[in-house]
């Protein structure tokens, strides 16, 4: 489309005009120039933030240990949240009533309790049922274990977080296999491919542009979601901090150590979700559209109206 | 195959949505080879008619015979049984069909269009498939196009991808559905000469179609349908300058 434009203009005398001017946005850009300045003389001079401690523990071991911990627990849970949900996903939109409605029942619980409750409840799952076993239901049990032997803090984690996130992740596939026109089933279905091969070979690739986005999105939440499992003790990055806080009681710059971490750990996330959005994209954008979707496309985006802006 | 046993055999079709019945009783027999096109205005049921066919749409009352196989279930011990998925999913394989808007797969370039069900549902190798895509979409002549995405291509190019993705799986049979009717005016005779080229190749064809000229040329029988039922059929020379109904004569002055 651009091209068709500049050979128009190369043809035609282009149009030099005195652009309109903006003072409002000169002085907004000012004054926020000026905040922006005060907040950074603040952080700097301010000793009680000690920036040399935040450096001295930005690569402590015990921050470190709680770092590979909180990303182990984010990329299970996530992986635990996406499988399920598309495991729910399939199962609300089955013509079979009884799994439609059980992963509806599903979806309504564990959206509408907190996550903190359910982690506590995963940790004490013990006290309800003190033992779990395999066997026939309603018959003889095979295999019997100790609910706190099975049940780890690890284990309550990665199922409060999972558990919860598939409710959420399911409503995400759902939206996802809903947004590919019913066309593609059909033709799937005309070239003789059975309901599987179209589900996972037309449908769930189409319905990933639609996905990915709000996945990026559940993945960052998930990973400072994790920090929530200070409550059952597991541990973790804000976990690690706080341990070290409690002895040393300096919480500000122990907070920033994991402040930062979040930060570096949910951009490069976000790199890697333009990168999986590109790829889900293919056929759908012709090389070198930015369609100013999600990721950094999204600022080249609001860039161009912007430009527009000012050529009127 | 025998040359006497018909390819689309149907006998008191019906097909109901709800309480809104759309086919009344279609009679119709297809021989092999032959090209039926059917006319008729929007809503005659002329598209559901050819859905039926290969079972997108599931016939309500009526036998539907292809290839002197019942359409969606099988006769046993004078009760009908519904075939399962997987049943259906082998008879669709020799039956091609090309839709109005295209339903091409947006992720896959057109050689991968023209790959995917010989690869999926026949388990041919890559390689074949590749070799197979590459042979019919020059047929078709985009023999320049196999790496295109099919956003890239004209409307006209992506219908005849789809009759290349279709004729992938060697069907003995091809339904066309309105195949030109979402083209722009001057990309519709390419695709026509496709077809064209398909039917003198001896395919077996049943297209829904508003393309008088090419109903009159390449037809070897034309069905005037109107409001569920058969109106009138015949040599599509005679249905068009002489209709004995006077709804085909309505219908054909305004088409004309």
């Amino acid at each position: 489309m651009s091209t068709a434009v500049d050979q128009g203009a190369d043809r035609a005398e282009s149009i030099t005009a005195v652009p309109v001017r903006h003072p409002g946005r000169w002085v907004a850009s000012l004054v926020l120039l000026v905040l922006a300045a005060m907040l950074v003389k603040a952080l700097l001079t301010n000793p009680r933030f000690n920036w040399p401690l935040v450096g001295q523990y930005l690569f402590s071991a015990p921050v470190l240990q709680g770092l590979r911990n909180t990303l182990i627990l984010t990329a299970l849970a996530m992986a635990t949240g996406i499988v399920g949900g598309l495991v729910l996903a399939v199962m609300r939109l089955s013509a079979n009533p009884i799994l439609s409605y059980v992963a509806a029942g599903y979806i309504w619980f564990f959206r509408g309790t907190p996550v903190i409750t359910q982690l506590v409840f995963w940790f004490n799952l013990g006290l309800l049922f003190p033992t779990l076993g395999l066997g026939i239901p309603f018959g003889p049990e095979f295999v019997t274990f100790t609910t706190n032997t099975l049940i780890t803090p690890f284990a309550a984690c990665l199922l409060g977080l999972g558990l919860n996130e598939a409710a959420y992740m399911a409503e995400i596939v759902r939206s996802g296999i809903n947004s590919v026109d019913t066309g593609q089933a059909e033709a799937a279905g005309a070239l003789g491919m059975s309901r599987s091969q179209t589900l996972r070979r037309i449908v769930l690739p189409q319905a990933m542009r639609v996905i990915i986005p709000p996945t990026g999105n559940e993945t960052i939440s998930m990973l400072k979601t994790t920090s929530l499992v200070v409550v059952i003790g597991y541990f973790e990055l804000q976990t690690a901090v706080q341990s070290i806080f409690s002895k040393n009681y300096q919480p500000a710059p122990l907070l920033i150590v994991a402040a930062l971490w979040y930060l570096v750990l949910t951009s490069v996330l976000s790199v890697g979700q333009m990168y999986l959005e590109r790829h889900y994209g293919r056929g759908t954008t012709r090389p070198g559209d930015d369609t100013g979707r999600g990721g950094f496309g999204g600022f080249g985006g609001r860039l161009w109206r912007t430009r527009t802006g000012d050529g009127r | 195959m025998t040359d006497d046993r018909p390819m689309v055999r149907a006998e008191g079709v019906c097909k109901s949505f709800g309480s809104h019945q759309v086919l009344r009783g279609i009679d119709l027999k297809v021989q092999p080879r032959e090209v039926m096109c059917i006319i008729g205005p929007s809503g005659s049921g002329k598209s559901t008619f050819l859905r039926c066919i290969n079972h997108l749409d599931k016939v309500s009352a009526g036998r539907l015979y292809v290839d002197g196989e019942l359409v969606g279930y099988r006769e046993h011990g004078g009760k009908l049984h519904e075939l399962r998925e997987s049943e259906v999913a082998r008879r669709r394989r020799d039956i091609g069909m090309v839709f109005q808007r295209f339903n091409l797969f947006p992720h896959r370039t057109a050689a991968e269009n023209v790959m995917e069900a010989p690869m999926a549902v026949r388990g041919d190798s890559r390689a074949d498939a590749r070799q197979q895509a590459t042979e019919l979409l020059t047929r078709v002549g985009l023999g320049d196009k196999l790496d295109s995405y099919p956003s890239a291509l004209s409307g006209g190019q992506q219908q005849r991808v789809a009759i290349a993705r279709a004729l992938a799986m060697r069907p003995k049979l091809m339904l066309f559905d309105e195949p030109t009717s979402a083209l722009d005016p001057e990309l519709v005779g390419d695709v026509l000469a496709v077809m064209r080229q398909l039917a003198e190749e001896g395919m077996t064809m049943v297209v829904v179609t508003h393309e008088m000229g090419f109903a009159r040329e390449v037809g070897d029988s034309l069905v005037f349908m109107d409001e569920g039922v058969v109106v009138e059929t015949g040599k599509p020379r005679d249905v068009i300058t002489n209709p004995a109904h006077q709804r085909t004569q309505t219908f054909l002055s305004k088409v004309l």
